[in-house]
């Protein structure tokens, strides 16, 4: 054991400076040139900063796209999900009252009609997506709350659809945050 | 549907199309022989040696190879000890994070440099920077040692008799410097373009769109995800790993993280082909393994994508799956098939929370770490195969008559008794430990409610689940269970040192005994280890030993909380 302790010591040393140094250093450099120069990509609204493109909000209001039910109420500093499991009664009282709720805000639109996404919680808490099903039936609601004609919500949504990866893997969705910066700007 | 089958099918096709030539390539730099990385490394090892004051050409015996082994990793959890404990006021804390309790650092510590990156805590608010930086030199240095270790075993597999068996330190600091650093700096670079941060920046403050005030987390993000994929760790920066949008931001970054994952464990396979110049063999191992793999996969992504029934009988439709704990960027069959590759391969990582999954995909991620070997850890992986050789060269032998011999060499009573403790071990771990807190829990549900997240059936797969993971050196957690607690902290560290040490002792010492050995050539009478027929022996014995014994646990858990679901 003896003979091994000093190389031991001195070679964690090393790797500390290579893996824990030189590394990231190396990365961090790499990475100013990128998009959000390593920060993160910001959107801004008329020169104000109104959230990360790639992080979720919580929208309550009747005139914005909702986004899926968070675990951790899209708190971006606490990532989580809800960790229930399939069967758990208490967990499927939640989505049922999830459900009238929506249905309530949403007259008209039937149960078998709202997509499973918008009342279960992400995983991450965080999620920035909905299905372009998802979307679509919310548009009702926002023409109404805002006054505006269902089919330019509709068209600003099929706007918004980003295809699957080489539109060859993947699924459909649509970014919320960035969607409801659009709504905003629509007259 | 469609197109997210054929993300699932192009990024598995992707991964094997990659791992081949890897494979070449791991075989060259255990060989010492010339790749074209050279001239930038060569210079780079020569650092590392001469500054550790490391002979790299003196050959190491097998106990040799264990005890240089076993004392840097006690080197490791000293200094990680000193870390986590002190976190609060070293440097690089713009979050103002604490340091951890004794409890909660003996476990993460364990847990990282036993690879397992099991995690009683969350990113975000219960590590600093330095840390996070200091678990991510774990991510490398313990991927390392488990790949020397592996290497060892290759070397000793050869049709020679010897005692030498290589340098530790040269397959250590190989394993590190020519691979998990090259590959962790192209997917660190890839995922900064995709939207991961890598800022040494605190919190960022901002107003929404909806004016509610937001903290949003960040760090140097980038460079630890590609290790904890690509070295099978899984620990995260961020509590809710691979399922956060700055971890993991689009479909693109989830294929590369996703074939990060078993990218290394499937390329040593046919590395192992490349030095023992056994490709057959290599082919073998690799088909029985991905026969494993396809079990357990398709299953899963079939009942994700089905959907909950629970779910539909409240009448919403479910077009996409089960979204519960799930992100609509990656979709069902993708997070599936990840739950699948974390788990059969030792990683941990995940893109979606496992507590969530419908019963029997989570019974199929349970499995996966019950097996532990198809692919497995980076290195790990296939030391976990190699028992189960042993064994089945053991059975064989026995079924037709023969001296049960490997590779040339006898195996006799002293490797079946190592091999069969090591085999033996996980089962016990897991079910004792299992049993231990279930009874705990049953005894006095009362002051152990915080235990559980969930009742009945599954409140069981959570406990099970964990010690499975903590035993699997896998790292993935039905995360409703409460495990910020001493006792969860305490005896999931213990499953963890033990389950992580004695695989690779127990490996290394039947390999270093049969190195030893006279060689025998091969005869008429020899029984031959590449063909399809061995192949279905090891699967045989892979299915009898590792997976039954968890049946009756199981059908207490997923299973029967399947059937009771309508």
């Amino acid at each position: 054991m003896k003979q091994h302790i000093l190389p031991a010591i001195r070679l964690t040393a090393i790797c500390i400076i290579f893996f824990c140094v030189v590394y990231p250093a190396f990365i961090w450099l790499v990475a100013l040139a990128s998009p959000g120069h390593g920060d993160g990509e910001r959107v801004s609204v008329e020169n104000r900063v109104v959230g990360y493109a790639k992080i979720g909000q919580s929208f309550t209001e009747d005139k914005y796209f909702w986004g899926r039910p968070s675990a951790v109420g899209y708190n971006a500093a606490a990532s989580g999900g809800s960790n229930k499991g399939p069967s758990n009664p208490d967990y499927l009282k939640d989505v049922q009252s999830r459900i009238d709720s929506f249905l309530l805000h949403n007259p008209g639109v039937k149960t078998g009609q709202i997509p499973s996404e918008l009342v279960t919680a992400s995983g991450s808490g965080q999620d920035p997506d909905l299905s372009p099903a998802g979307a679509y039936i919310q548009a009702a609601r926002i023409a109404k709350a805002r006054g505006i004609s269902q089919d330019k919500i509709n068209a600003l949504i099929d706007r918004h659809i980003d295809k699957p990866l080489l539109s060859l893997m993947g699924p459909e969705k649509v970014n919320v945050l960035l969607l409801n910066i659009d709504l905003d700007k629509l007259k | 549907m469609k197109t997210q089958i054929a993300g699932v099918i192009i990024m598995y096709g992707l991964m094997v199309l990659l791992a081949i030539p890897l494979g070449r390539y791991i075989a060259k730099i255990y060989e010492g022989k010339k790749t074209w990385l050279d001239p930038v490394l060569n210079p780079l090892d020569k650092i590392f040696y001469k500054l550790s004051g490391i002979r790299a050409e003196r050959e190491m015996n097998w106990k040799q190879h264990l005890l240089a082994l076993l004392t840097i990793n006690v080197v490791w959890f000293l200094f990680s000890m000193l870390i986590l404990m002190n976190m609060s006021w070293l440097p690089l804390n713009p979050d103002g994070n604490p340091s951890m309790s004794a409890d909660t650092a003996f476990n993460t510590t364990i847990s990282f440099i036993s690879n397992t990156n099991l995690q009683h805590y969350a990113g975000e608010t219960g590590v600093s920077y330095l840390g996070q930086l200091v678990l991510m030199l774990f991510q490398f240095i313990s991927a390392g040692v488990g790949m020397a270790a592996c290497a060892v075993v290759f070397n000793a597999m050869k049709e020679r008799s010897t005692e030498k068996l290589g340098n530790f330190y040269y397959y250590f600091v190989r394993s590190c410097t020519r691979m998990l650093l090259p590959l962790s700096v192209v997917v660190a670079i890839l995922l900064a373009f995709n939207g991961s941060p890598m800022t040494f920046k605190g919190k960022d403050q901002l107003i929404s769109l909806q004016g509610d005030t937001v903290h949003v987390s960040r760090g140097p993000v980038a460079a630890m995800v590609a290790i904890k994929q690509l070295g099978t760790n899984g620990g995260g920066f961020f509590g809710a790993n691979s399922a956060v949008p700055l971890e993991n931001p689009n479909y693109f970054t989830n294929m590369v993280e996703n074939i990060g994952i078993a990218l290394i464990p499937i390329a040593m396979v046919f590395a192992l082909g490349h030095i023992l110049n056994r490709k057959r063999f290599a082919w073998v191992i690799f088909v029985v393994m991905t026969a494993g793999f396809l079990c357990f996969v398709i299953p899963a992504i079939y009942f994700e994508s089905k959907g909950n029934p629970a779910i539909a009988n409240l009448g919403v439709g479910q077009q996409l799956g089960s979204m519960e704990g799930k992100e609509i960027r990656f979709g069902s069959p993708a997070t599936a098939y990840w739950a699948i590759v974390t788990t059969t391969t030792s990683n941990g990582s995940v893109n979606a929370m496992h507590d969530s999954l419908t019963p029997l995909s989570g019974m199929f991620t349970m499995m996966g770490m019950m097996v532990n070997c198809f692919y497995g850890g980076v290195g790990v992986g296939f030391l976990n195969f190699y028992i189960f050789i042993i064994i089945a060269v053991f059975i064989s032998g026995l079924m037709v008559g023969r001296t049960p011999e490997f590779l040339g060499k006898k195996i006799e009573a002293k490797e079946m008794k190592i091999a069969t403790i090591v085999a033996l071990l996980h089962t016990f771990l897991i079910l004792a430990f299992t049993g231990l807190s279930s009874h705990m829990f049953a005894g006095d549900p009362k002051t152990y409610a915080a235990w559980l997240n969930n009742p009945g059936h599954h409140g069981f797969s959570e406990m099970l689940y964990e010690y499975t993971s903590s035993s699997a050196n896998n790292g993935s957690e039905f995360g409703g269970l409460g495990t910020g607690v001493p006792f969860w902290n305490i005896t999931s560290g213990i499953v963890m040192i033990i389950s992580r040490y004695i695989p690779i002792i127990g490996p290394l010492a039947i390999a270093g005994i049969l190195a030893r050995k006279k060689y025998i050539p091969e005869s008429a009478g020899t029984l031959k280890t590449d063909t399809g027929t061995f192949g279905i022996m090891i699967f045989a014995v892979i299915a009898i030993v590792a997976a039954l014994s968890f049946f009756p646990a199981l059908s207490l858990g997923p299973i029967a909380e399947f059937f009771s679901m309508k």
